[in-house]
């Protein structure tokens, strides 16, 4: 668990070539070495896929300024995308079927975020449930993408890359982090380029960002576009590396809320956000069950305590946004400066 | 400790590469992906109430089986898919398990490759994935009892009854109203092919999740004007179409429900509407059964019973979770007549409901004569043959109302085995012989006895 | 009449019926997005509370007028407590968070609701009949005819106070500009108050009409998916929007539903709502009820 928080904080130190360096090796290099199978199979791994999504939203949510509400959709096109790209393209290296799932994903995004050149704030959000049920239900409804499955799920094919198998918990980390670690670099260029700039220029001042020239329906469009494509890519890591199977239940709308959390709680408008948000929502939970494991005796039955954990989750949620409503980022920023200041 | 024996040492080798080391006393574990809360938790409740009860029942009236006690632990899933990740995850490093009992399809699916690596049994009694029924493709797989496609003929069987004979059905129109999801959609193949087979009409009509609204559905249904409706719903969709029903002049025992959608809770918020409705079931409901009398004797009125309501006992789910109980434990005790009296790895009870046979005497044995018919595992067959009854509702409780009925398994066997070839193929796997895996059964049980001697 | 006819008015009217119960969801999210700004996604759950808290009383014997009454007392604390302990400390926050904040009112009160009452479900017997009636042919479900007369008269009730009350003339001071309606001496938090409790007050009636349709379990608290696509017809802020827009969506989905649906596969009662709403959106910018701009913010 620690793990999970001191990576979440990868990408705030990006001004330090240090601090990314150090991160990166204890990511890459400690974790594997001290971590349990359960760390990695119920806790990073999904934090890394959760988190890869949040980054995904960020991008239209927080820095364009844009809301949506079906993420989860976007997730499922991906993981659909790639298993039907590594299913029907024999011998195409994983990370190009990978790639490819996210274009589509990306082309998914472009359409549904059409009405977000007329409409925007709740409106808009509400619309993009229309893409939400709409991908549910044809997955549902088109046999030939889930490859005529009976029951409609599909399975993962296996995680090799060159030769190289990550099939492991520990494989499964690394290749998770490893795709990680590239979008957020990427996402990361993006942001200090015109084209981020222009993201928040239209989410900033709309009209003003474009009477200095900036094509405000091209950039809309080309968040939807980006973010779906990075969105996409943590669908096939949580159907792929995650849960290595996928119905499209999975995708429902609770999980489009879920990375909505991740982004708000983290923090929009930052990348680092993303992974506290993640952390937040990915680990929070499991503390909780713990801690309720732990706390009372026999008088309480399993069910009591999940309801009080979902009133604590709620409480807890609340308490964040009324405390830091910037979220998880702009908190750790304080608590930095604070330390700094003595120093 | 265990009692060694010729077969342990010879079983040493798997033993350890399936599950390291046996639990320190001899405790038989199962791990529960139980859920108390959120939508299902009704259902949740009830099945592992019962599943509790019967091994509460198991451990204090025989001290275990054969001395092994039974243990448990719950983690919460809330039905979902990532959360029973995480509890199998969390607790599958725990010494002496079983089996895993998740009863979510959506749970079971994500821990089939989790689980044969593992090498320990996972029992979807009533449910998950059809082809599972074939032990060739999936050894670690059991969806004890029913599968999907067998439900699927059993209805039909039983409307068959109704009219008189599967001749009868010739003519006849019947709409299925299916939850629009992987689950809901799997027996649409399989309703097309019997409706072929026996000449009737089929309409097959779906409800988007989560069907709280069914309106443009039963006036489509009215329309069609069918002899009979099969309701294969999940959750609210079920007590929604009972009302709709009625509201748009259907009765309701034209109505027969499939096996997730003949619970208390399914009918109860509809009220008047589904008086006379009727579902398929493999367990009856009540209490009338001696084991459960036996678990309202020693666990229930000894303040260890699970449900927080008794007027529960003997309710469709709860029932379900014991039958559930039952098949694990005797699976268990069939394995340790083999494997000897101690903690078993997951491989070892694999084998056990590999060869899970409860005729009708053994099933009488056990206090279970009504409560469900028999079962017969094979290596090949995970399903069991297990037999279907219907029970109506009459406003407070289910009453049975026809034989236990068989479904058609010898047309289905060919479907499913092509499904699991399938499934094979795309894994890159071998099926298993099965026919040598029982010689070599067989011979190693004659060398044991001979070396006993 | 001619049966197809007779089916076509049938589909219709079903739909139209079908609409009015959406729009008693969607009332509820109109009034606290009018004056506050937050689109409410707690109403589901309130929905669920309210229906779970009456069902609860009238099993443990209380009188249906009693148990009303209690219910709607504890709906009147709830608004009240989530005004008090969530709206207030995060004024003038952006929407998103408000938002998200009322995510999380919704795991308390879902939470809440089981932790009181169980998880099991209930039945609920209004006393309608839900026999159908026969008009030339067409089938009319006097429940339905009845949950639409009950709507109805909420929404005039509604209606009248907002035009004829001093706290309805606040309230519309409020929705139409806040900081002035702060000049000129309104007391913002009363109002939001008031306007949880009117919405705690919604949620009771739509939990029991709709808690009769489906059982009083957690599910109840989905049917806020079927009230979206009518707020984005008929505007968030909009009471006779949400009525107007319920009706079409009503019958929309179930024309599409009954007469598309078997082209397509069926199943499509899901999006086809969502996808008409936005159609008519881009085709008529204005909206159903628009003075307002364009692009809806």
């Amino acid at each position: 668990m620690t793990t999970a928080i001191a990576l979440s904080a990868k990408p705030r130190n990006l001004s330090g070539p240090v601090g990314v360096a150090v991160l990166l090796a204890t990511a890459f290099g400690l974790v594997p070495l001290v971590g349990s199978d359960y760390l990695f199979e119920a806790i990073l791994t999904p934090f890394l896929a959760l988190a890869l999504a949040g980054l995904g939203l960020n991008l239209l949510t927080g820095y364009a300024g844009l809301l949506s509400l079906g993420s989860a959709a976007f997730m499922a096109v991906g993981a659909y995308a790639a298993f039907n790209l590594s299913l029907r393209v024999p011998g195409l290296p994983l990370p190009v079927s990978i790639l490819g799932a996210g274009l589509v994903a990306a082309a998914a995004g472009l359409v549904a975020g059409l009405p977000a050149l007329r409409l925007r704030g709740f409106y808009l959000a509400v619309s993009t449930l229309a893409a939400q049920f709409f991908v549910a239900w044809a997955l549902n409804r088109i046999g030939w993408l889930s490859n005529d499955s009976p029951s409609g799920v599909i399975n993962a094919p296996r995680l090799v890359v060159a030769g190289l198998s990550f099939e492991d918990a520990r494989g499964r980390y690394l290749f998770s982090l490893t795709v990680v670690a590239l979008l957020t670099v990427a996402a990361w260029r993006l942001v200090r380029s015109p084209t981020g700039r222009n993201l928040v220029a239209i989410r900033d001042q709309e009209i003003a960002a474009r009477i200095v020239g900036v094509k405000v329906a091209r950039t809309k469009l080309l968040a939807f576009a980006l973010s779906s494509f990075v969105v996409g890519i943590a669908g096939v890591l949580w159907a792929f590396a995650y849960l290595r199977t996928v119905e499209p239940a999975g995708f429902n709308l609770d999980r489009s809320f879920q990375i909505l959390f991740i982004v708000i709680i983290g923090g929009l408008g930052t990348l680092r956000g993303a992974f506290l948000g993640a952390g937040f929502i990915v680990v929070l939970p499991l503390a909780l069950s713990r801690l309720g494991a732990v706390l009372p005796g026999d008088g309480f039955d399993s069910g009591t305590l999940e309801m009080v954990q979902r009133i604590v989750l709620g409480a807890l949620i609340v308490a964040v946004l009324i405390r830091e409503p910037a979220g998880l980022a702009a908190l750790l920023d304080r608590a930095g400066r604070r330390l700094r200041l003595p120093a | 400790m265990p009692r060694k024996t010729p077969i342990r040492a010879l079983l040493a080798g798997a033993a350890l590469l399936a599950l390291g080391v046996s639990a320190s006393a001899d405790e038989q574990y199962f791990p529960l992906q139980s859920y108390r809360v959120g939508p299902y938790a009704a259902g949740g409740t009830g099945f592992f109430g019962g599943f509790i009860d019967y091994l509460n029942l198991v451990n204090s009236r025989d001290g275990g089986v054969n001395g092994v006690k039974l243990t448990w632990s719950e983690g919460e899933t809330q039905y979902e898919v990532e959360r029973g990740v995480e509890v199998y995850e969390r607790l599958k490093s725990r010494p002496g398990i079983a089996a895993w009992n998740p009863l979510s399809v959506g749970i079971a699916y994500a821990m089939i490759d989790r689980i044969t690596a593992d090498k320990v049994p996972l029992i979807t009694i009533n449910h998950g994935r059809t082809d599972s029924t074939d032990g060739r493709v999936f050894p670690y797989v059991f969806p004890l009892l029913l599968n999907p496609y067998s439900e699927t003929s059993g209805i039909v069987e039983y409307l068959a009854t109704r009219e008189g004979g599967l001749d009868k059905l010739k003519g006849k129109t019947i709409a299925v109203l299916y939850h629009g999801s992987p689950y809901g959609k799997e027996t649409i193949p399989i309703y097309e092919l019997l409706a072929k087979r026996y000449g009737f009409k089929i309409e097959q009509i779906e409800v988007p999740h989560p069907g709280n609204e069914q309106q443009s559905q039963w006036l489509t249904i009215r329309r069609l004007r069918p002899d009979y409706v099969v309701l294969r719903g999940w959750g609210v969709m079920n007590p929604v179409a009972l009302k709709t029903a009625q509201k748009t002049g259907f009765p309701a025992d034209r109505i027969v429900g499939n096996v997730w959608s003949n619970s208390e809770e399914d009918v109860i918020p509809a009220g008047e509407a589904a008086k006379g409705y009727v579902a398929v079931t493999t367990q009856a409901s009540g209490a009338q059964y001696p084991v459960i009398q036996e678990i309202i004797g020693s666990v229930y009125d000894k303040g260890a019973g699970n449900l927080a309501d008794r007027k529960r006992i003997g309710s469709v789910y709860h029932n379900l979770g014991v039958l559930n109980g039952i098949l694990n434990v005797e699976a268990v005790r069939i394995a340790q007549a083999r494997f000897g009296h101690r903690t078993l790895t997951g491989d070892e009870v694999r084998w056990g409901f590999e060869h899970l046979r409860l005729d009708e005497a053994r099933v009488a044995a056990l206090g279970a004569k009504g409560l469900f018919h028999s079962i017969n595992v094979t290596c090949a067959n995970h399903e069991g043959e297990g037999r279907v009854t219907f029970q109506q509702w009459d406003g407070a409780k289910w009453t049975v109302v026809s034989d236990w009925i068989k479904p058609d398994w010898a047309s289905l066997r060919p479907i499913i085995e092509a499904s699991a070839a399938t499934y094979a193929k795309e894994r890159g796997l071998t099926p298993r012989d099965c026919a040598a895996e029982e010689q070599a059964d067989a011979r190693a049980g004659q060398r044991a006895s001979a070396e006993a001697k | 009449m001619n049966p197809d006819l007779a089916f076509l008015v049938e589909v219709i009217v079903g739909g139209l019926l079908s609409g009015v119960m959406y729009t008693l969801v969607a009332i509820g999210f109109v009034l606290i997005y009018k004056t506050s700004g937050v689109l409410n996604f707690a109403q589901g759950a309130m929905v669920l509370f309210a229906a779970l808290t009456f069902v609860s009383l009238v099993e443990r014997g209380l009188p249906f007028p009693a148990a009303v009454a209690a219910t709607l007392a504890v709906m009147v604390v709830v608004g009240l407590a989530v005004e008090r302990a969530v709206l207030r400390p995060l004024v003038n926050q952006p929407p998103i968070t408000l938002f998200m904040a009322t995510l999380g009112v919704a795991y308390v009160i879902e939470g809440a609701a089981q932790l009181a009452w169980g998880t099991q479900v209930h039945g609920l017997d209004l006393g309608i009949d839900d026999t159908p009636l026969e008009f030339g042919g067409v089938l009319v479900s006097l429940f339905d005819l009845f949950a639409a007369t009950v709507a109805g008269l909420m929404v005039a009730l509604l209606t009248l106070f907002f035009r004829y009350t001093r706290t309805g003339l606040a309230f519309r001071a409020v929705a139409d500009d806040p900081l002035a309606a702060l000049n000129v001496g309104l007391r913002l938090p009363r109002i939001w108050s008031a306007v949880w409790i009117a919405a705690g007050i919604v949620a009771l009636v739509a939990g029991l009409l709709w808690g009769a349709r489906l059982g009083v379990q957690f599910s109840l608290s989905l049917v806020v998916l079927k009230a979206l696509p009518v707020l984005v017809l008929g505007g968030f802020d909009s009471i006779a929007g949400a009525i107007v827009a319920g009706l079409i969506v009503g019958a929309a989905e179930k024309l599409a539903e009954v007469y598309l649906g078997p082209f397509v596969g069926g199943g499509i009662e899901g999006w086809i709502a969502y996808v008409a709403a936005l159609a008519l959106l881009l085709i008529r910018p204005s909206g159903l009820f628009g003075q307002r701009s364009v692009e809806r913010a």
